[in-house]
């Protein structure tokens, strides 16, 4: 029993050393996105607390934690604080798959990125419970707007995802990125890489698909009735599924830890920092596409993921699984 | 093997726990919540027994969207308060079916779990044998080579229920505007624009 308990320590010690990173650098991304947005528009962005603005989100976290919690009389109390705490801990439960090196990695899971598919498509009960138990109009339009939205583009992406593992052959996270060594599937793959890249701003409600919160018709969609800490908790778990996303992306076309090149100056470069890099990048264009970008329209967002995306993925699913059968590069299963 | 019969144990009483609250809960609402609770534990379950690819598609198909569409007809129609009359109140129709159903899965469920414990070569795949291989691999083993046909036949069942599901919601609704991207990028200023000498006293009509 003894020897249970230390491994369950160990365990405890290793994820929260991957819990406060994550915690914190949601909180940089946070500054880095408004930073982004506000030299887009010729503004500076948040620069006034800490050197460059930098405890800028620090800050509002605080105030948050200080506002009074306010639940609406007619709510589902119990609903109603479940479904922040559903997107925090759905959106940081995920991160254990995600391997940041070769063996820096908390659960080395065989089936990690199904895994990943999993809990991304359980994010969307957060909102349509905060949605359902607000008990008002627009919260309850915002969910389901949300609900619609991110099951359409799961469609997609799971699509996509069966593109990059026809490459592979394996369901692993880390053999999906040692299968990249020679060359990173962005380059095959291309179209598909920008499919997910949109549909990946879709599934995380990023403008210009952030219509379960559209400001001028929806007020602010599911998180209206929330206030306080609970609507910090939404925000943050939020921006968590938005890193999230951008790990995926990386893993799945950018060859993950990998560095660019296998050649000197750049292979001695940490795998860990290769992976953050990465994951910057394609934040920085999540956070440039917010900027530039003006919102869909619902009925366009629909048509765009059921009437383009998934005939296209469908199509290009075919077009790899002939490529490779014809050409005999099909992935060798050593069982 | 002590943690492992513990987190047995837990993730089964739950599921038994919030199946039964499925059926006895007042509230439509927290029914549903409650067998999305029995799918999640039962998918630890499988993922205990080393069935890890069983367990995640259970997560992704009845989790991620099964029971989000559950969620969404209830939460639609507005039918979150109703009562359920169990015993009180006015006999419910659904029990009688309800019974026939559960029996006939019972009886289902004695064949098959008899069979497979006092036959033994009940199991003809000799593929599934093989242990040291990973649940992922075998299932496809399984699934391409011997079952291909019935793989393919549910395939095509699957494809009729989905035409169907559309023929039977679609309908044409007639006065409505839409969008055609075509039309609107093959639209050249000679034929958008018209010039019209209006004559006084008679105006011009616009055609909408």
């Amino acid at each position: 029993m003894i020897e249970y308990l230390e491994i369950l320590g160990q365990e405890v010690y290793k994820i929260i050393f991957l819990l406060v990173p994550i915690l914190v650098s949601v909180a940089m991304i946070v500054w880095l996105d408004r930073r982004v947005w506000g030299l887009v528009q010729k503004r500076k962005g948040p620069n006034v607390v800490g050197p460059f603005g930098l405890f800028q989100t620090l800050a509002d976290a605080l105030k948050y934690i200080f506002k009074e919690i306010i639940i609406p009389a007619s709510a589902n109390k119990v609903v109603f604080i479940l479904a922040p705490i559903i997107t925090m801990t759905l959106a940081l439960v995920a991160w254990a798959v995600i391997p940041m090196s070769e063996d820096l990695v908390l659960a080395n899971i065989n089936v990690g990125i199904l895994y990943l598919f999993a809990i991304s498509s359980l994010g969307v009960y957060g909102i349509i419970m905060g949605g359902w138990a607000s008990n008002s109009k627009y919260p309850f339009l915002g969910a389901i707007r949300s609900a619609a939205q991110m099951v359409s583009y799961e469609v997609s992406i799971g699509i996509i995802i069966i593109n990059v593992l026809l490459c592979v052959g394996s369901l692993n996270l880390n053999d999906i990125v040692i299968a990249q060594k020679e060359l990173w599937y962005v380059i095959p793959l291309f179209p598909m890489f920008v499919i997910f890249f949109i549909s990946s701003l879709a599934e995380t409600n990023r403008p210009p698909f952030d219509l379960p919160e559209a400001e001028a018709e929806l007020v602010a969609g599911y998180q209206t009735e929330y206030s306080g800490m609970m609507y910090a908790m939404f925000w943050l778990g939020e921006y968590a599924n938005i890193l999230l996303m951008c790990a995926m992306g990386s893993i799945l076309f950018l060859g993950g830890w990998l560095p660019l090149m296998d050649i000197y100056p750049l292979n001695i470069i940490p795998a860990p920092i290769w992976m953050i890099l990465k994951i910057l990048f394609l934040f920085l264009l999540f956070a440039l596409i917010k900027a530039i970008v003006p919102r869909y329209r619902y009925d366009q967002l629909m048509k765009l993921g059921w009437k383009i995306f998934l005939p296209f993925s469908l199509i290009y699913l075919v077009l790899t699984a002939s490529f490779l059968f014809y050409f005999d590069k099909l992935p060798k299963v050593n069982i | 093997m002590i943690v492992h019969s513990i987190f047995f144990y837990f993730f089964s009483v739950i599921a038994i726990f919030s199946s039964l609250m499925v059926i006895t809960s007042r509230s439509t609402i927290n029914s549903v919540f409650f067998l999305i609770l029995d799918f999640i534990s039962v998918g630890c379950l499988f993922i205990m027994v080393g069935a890890e690819f069983l367990g995640m598609i259970l997560l992704i198909v009845y989790v991620g969207a099964v029971a989000v569409l559950f969620l969404f007809v209830v939460m639609m129609l507005n039918v979150a308060e109703q009562k359920q009359s169990w015993f009180i109140g006015k006999k419910s129709t659904h029990i009688p079916t309800g019974l026939i159903v559960s029996t006939l899965i019972l009886l289902e469920l004695l064949v098959v779990v008899g069979g497979w414990k006092y036959k033994e070569d009940l199991m003809s795949s000799s593929t599934l044998l093989l242990s040291e291989i990973s649940n992922t691999h075998q299932l496809g083993l399984v699934m391409y080579t011997d079952y291909i046909l019935y793989f393919q036949l549910a395939g095509i069942v699957l494809l009729l229920a989905m035409i169907g599901a559309i023929l039977l919601t679609f309908r044409e609704r007639v006065g409505v505007k839409k969008q055609s991207y075509l039309n609107q990028i093959s639209r050249d200023p000679s034929n958008a624009v018209e010039l019209i000498e209006v004559k006084s006293n008679q105006g011009v009509k616009v055609d909408d």
